[in-house]
């Protein structure tokens, strides 16, 4: 049973991901596709964090901030490949969420909603402060990886945004089908778990606190290639990246798609990216549209978009 | 050998002694029941036998080792096994899924193999899966299997607590009040799997607040009033001791104990 | 050792305001276990509708009177509209409501008002005081005081009054509260409304030092969400210390530090704290019923 649902969903992802882009009414819409996959991907992160082990982070774009400006400062400082760069940001994050994990994940709710937070800003102040290294608040420019000049070599001419609308669009089904597997395994059953009850999972031999601290690692890795992937795809980064608002809408996506759901947390990625781009018309009522579609949502549809729709539809067959 | 030997275990939660100096022993295969009135300190007992409380007095001695204060992931790895008074079932994952949590300690392989669905991964689920199934049908949850735990009715709930307990494949097994809500017939499949369970081999401590369940299982019973114990032995000597039917068992129980003897 | 003073005056004028946002964060979360991320905008509401009722030439006290009851109103509708209709969520919808509900009222303060700098007379003049060598504004004292003010009626509030006690009641237990006939309901709606006006009289207090604008918010909320955990979540007299401990802090590491880092070692500090006493500073730790 597992199994199929797992492939259903990769399959109805891929499908979306190949038939969209032939309702794109130009090629500024590649760029809007990528950036939903990019964000989608560090949503798909939180969902493994929030939705399996039910932990909370306020402050996981401090490690995209760390993806983000390993690919912009390892090229220009010590001559990395970006590839590279996004592995090596990768490690580092994982390292410091490793780290920093153990003592932080000892707090429950909102205690560890602070401390997370506290990281998080930790991180942007430095990469705002460190002027010298990272050109502070005005960001600095990200080395191209050459993807687009290696296909080209092999006959493949892609535009800018078809490339980096296809590699996000991978990035984001391994991700997905690598937190689809997650979910039916011993590692990730020990996970929702504890999300149930720590203390009856503890007595069935999970280890809570490892368990807790896995979940924080793995998506401090989605969160990490996901700036990394940014900064490639944008050629540029700010500190905004690893912003407060920045961790506060990778929460939002995961729970308003719904959480708990890898297909759900890239609807609701989708949704809150694309709705800015929508309201840029209406530039003046942005802030208000958005506060008023987080409020909205979480009360009439608690569960998320996805996991809400769906048992209407289930509701319907019985 | 005891399988479990607990030694003037005492705990206080500020400064009030809500369990004090208790000493008992259990041996494989044996049925040892816990009774008291409420409050006496059971629920606080087992919380520290399985190590969810630290006790400020005492110590708790499993298969020879002295396990005082150990976390209960790793008592679950010694073989001690519980269920919960006020039910701690993963109400958002399904019934087969609560089992296979408590498959846990036998299927966890590398984090590398779970991310990535490796062959041995799926390997251990299977066997689990199957072992799962067969703990279910034996609980008669089997045609549950499938709908989410949160779903259940409260008598099945306590079945799915004991089938993900046995999971583990415990040599001891805590059971807090497992007939509670239950119906006469329920309880007496409970009756019936807990004497099963203990022909098998698995020691068995209980907390059970039905007094003919009590009586008609255990070999051996130990009575906590206000924390402390006041008397121990076989039920019928139990239900002798004047204490204890002036403390919990009441004079109408005791003469009924008396009558079917 | 002036330049010590001169830091510790600053960091007690931050620091009050700091207070006083965490007061407002714990008095909610103890009548509802909701943490309100708009508790910044209230102090950004407070300041701005002074600003421009006072410009509409309506005289100082009295717009600040009106911005400290609109706003009152805007917390008693956060709870009517957005949180009441949620009982029972899960934290993270609540952490969601609330930032939702700080976005949406930022938005609308960014449409009805504007996205200048704005700022009132000090109320006392602009002429420093000198103490010992340092140099203090009397706006400064305004705002120390009217924290005092604040903590010390609420404190009555909470000890002599019955309304008071049937708040407490309601935080230390809400289902035994209500029966034994507390209206929780409206004891949610009174912390709103409560918060939300002790959020606009810091506005009123500090914008004449700090100005303000429509996006002022975020950070006091911040601010305030540290400060209210530093002490311990839930403890009015931790919310005292916890926002004056984080504002002088930054003072310090302001003045013999860097400014740049000023918000950082405040973080540091509540990383290490939070390290070692998980329920910060005056929390209480509960043991686990199971």
């Amino acid at each position: 049973m597992g199994s199929r649902r797992k492939w259903i969903q990769l399959a109805v992802l891929a499908a979306l991901i190949i038939v969209l882009p032939f309702f794109f009414p130009s090629s500024y819409y590649y760029r809007v596709g990528a950036l939903i996959f990019v964000n989608a991907l560090a949503v798909v992160g939180m969902v493994i964090l929030i939705g399996y082990a039910g932990q909370i982070s306020l402050g996981h774009a401090g490690f995209a901030g760390i993806g983000a400006y390993a690919c912009a400062l390892a090229p220009e400082y010590l001559g990395l490949h970006p590839g590279l760069a996004l592995i090596l940001g990768a490690v580092t994050s994982g390292v410091l969420a490793l780290l920093i994990g153990r003592p932080i994940l000892r707090l429950k709710g909102y205690y560890l909603g602070v401390a997370t937070l506290g990281f998080g800003i930790l991180v942007s102040m430095v990469l705002t402060n460190e002027r010298a290294l990272t050109g502070g608040p005005d960001g600095m420019s990200v080395a191209d990886p050459g993807l687009r000049g290696m296909l080209r070599d092999l006959g493949w001419r892609l535009s800018v945004g078809e490339l980096w609308y296809g590699v996000s669009a991978i990035a984001l089904l391994i991700g997905a089908w690598v937190a689809l597997n997650l979910f039916d395994s011993p590692t990730g059953r020990a996970m929702r778990a504890l999300h149930g009850s720590e203390v009856a999972a503890s007595t069935v031999g999970v280890d809570v606190a490892r368990q807790k601290l896995r979940a924080f690692v793995i998506s401090a890795l989605y969160a990490s290639v996901s700036g990394s992937l940014l900064a490639l795809q944008n050629g540029f980064i700010t500190p905004d990246v690893a912003g407060f608002m920045h961790s506060i809408e990778m929460v939002t996506m995961a729970v308003l798609g719904g959480v708990g759901s890898v297909l759900g947390g890239t609807l609701g990625a989708a949704i809150l990216t694309t709705l800015p781009q929508v309201l840029t018309i209406f530039a003046e009522y942005e802030q208000l549209v958005l506060g008023a579609v987080m409020i909205l949502v979480m009360i009439f549809l608690p569960q998320g978009l996805l996991p809400s729709i769906a048992r209407r539809f289930r509701g319907r067959d019985e | 050998m005891n399988l479990l030997e607990v030694k003037g275990l005492g705990i206080s939660f500020g400064g009030l002694k809500a369990v004090d100096d208790v000493s008992f022993a259990v041996k494989p295969g044996e049925i040892v029941s816990v009774i008291g009135p409420n409050g006496a300190g059971k629920t606080t007992l087992f919380n520290m036998i399985s190590g969810i409380y630290l006790p400020s007095r005492g110590s708790v001695t499993l298969k020879g080792q002295d396990v005082t204060g150990t976390a209960p992931h790793k008592l679950a790895e010694m073989g001690l096994s519980r269920t919960f008074q006020n039910l701690q079932v993963f109400q958002e994952m399904t019934v087969l899924e609560n089992v296979l949590a408590g498959y846990h300690l036998r299927v966890r392989g590398s984090i590398l193999a779970d991310l990535l669905s490796l062959p041995s991964m799926r390997r251990r689920a299977a066997t689990a899966r199957e072992g799962a199934q067969a703990l279910l049908t034996r609980v008669r949850l089997d045609k549950a299997a499938g709908q989410e735990a949160g779903s259940l009715s409260y008598g099945a709930l306590k079945r799915l607590e004991i089938a993900r307990a046995l999971a583990l494949n415990p040599s001891i097994l805590l059971l807090d009040e497992p007939a509670a809500g239950c119906n006469a017939v329920e309880t007496e499949e409970i009756d019936h799997l807990i004497a099963e369970l203990a022909a098998s081999g698995i020691a068995i401590l209980l907390v059970e607040h039905d007094m003919k369940l009590v009586m008609r299982i255990s070999n051996h019973i130990v009575v906590l009033d206000h924390g402390e114990k006041i008397a121990e032995g076989d039920p019928v000597t139990v239900s002798r001791n004047p204490q204890v039917i002036a403390a919990y068992l009441g004079a109408d129980h005791a003469e009924a104990t008396h009558a079917d003897s | 050792m002036d330049a010590l003073l001169q830091f510790i005056f600053s960091g007690m004028t931050v620091g009050a305001v700091y207070a006083l946002v965490a007061l407002g964060f714990t008095i909610i979360y103890n009548a509802s276990d909701v943490v309100n991320f708009a508790q910044g905008e209230f102090v950004m509401l407070g300041g701005m509708i002074t600003v421009f009722t006072y410009m509409a030439g309506v005289p100082l006290p009295l717009a600040a009177v009106l911005a400290i009851v609109a706003t009152a109103a805007v917390g008693v509708a956060l709870n009517k509209l957005a949180i009441e209709p949620a009982r029972g969520a899960p934290v993270v919808s609540l952490i969601i409501i609330t930032i939702g509900a700080s976005i949406l009222i930022r938005g609308a303060a960014q449409l009805i008002f504007d996205k200048q700098l704005h700022r009132f007379p000090a109320f006392s003049g602009d002429a420093p005081l000198r103490v010992m060598g340092a140099t203090i504004l009397p706006q400064s004292l305004w705002v120390i005081g009217g924290a005092i003010l604040v903590f010390v009626g609420l404190w009555l509030f909470f000890t002599r009054t019955l309304t008071g006690k049937a708040v407490l009641a309601t935080a230390n237990n809400r289902v035994a509260a209500q029966l034994v006939g507390i209206n929780t309901n409206w004891v949610m709606t009174l912390s709103f409304g409560l918060s939300a006006a002790i959020g606009a009289f810091a506005g009123v207090l500090v914008t004449p030092i700090t100005l303000v604008s429509y996006d002022i918010g975020v950070g006091l909320a911040l601010k305030g969400f540290a400060g209210a955990m530093l002490g311990g979540m839930g403890n009015p007299k931790g919310a005292l210390v916890g926002g004056l401990l984080l504002g002088l802090l930054e003072a310090m590491t302001a003045g013999y530090l860097s400014s740049q880092y000023k918000d950082a070692v405040a973080f540091i500090v509540i990383l290490a704290v939070l390290f070692v006493m998980p329920h910060g500073l005056f929390g209480s730790k509960s043991v686990e019923r199971v």
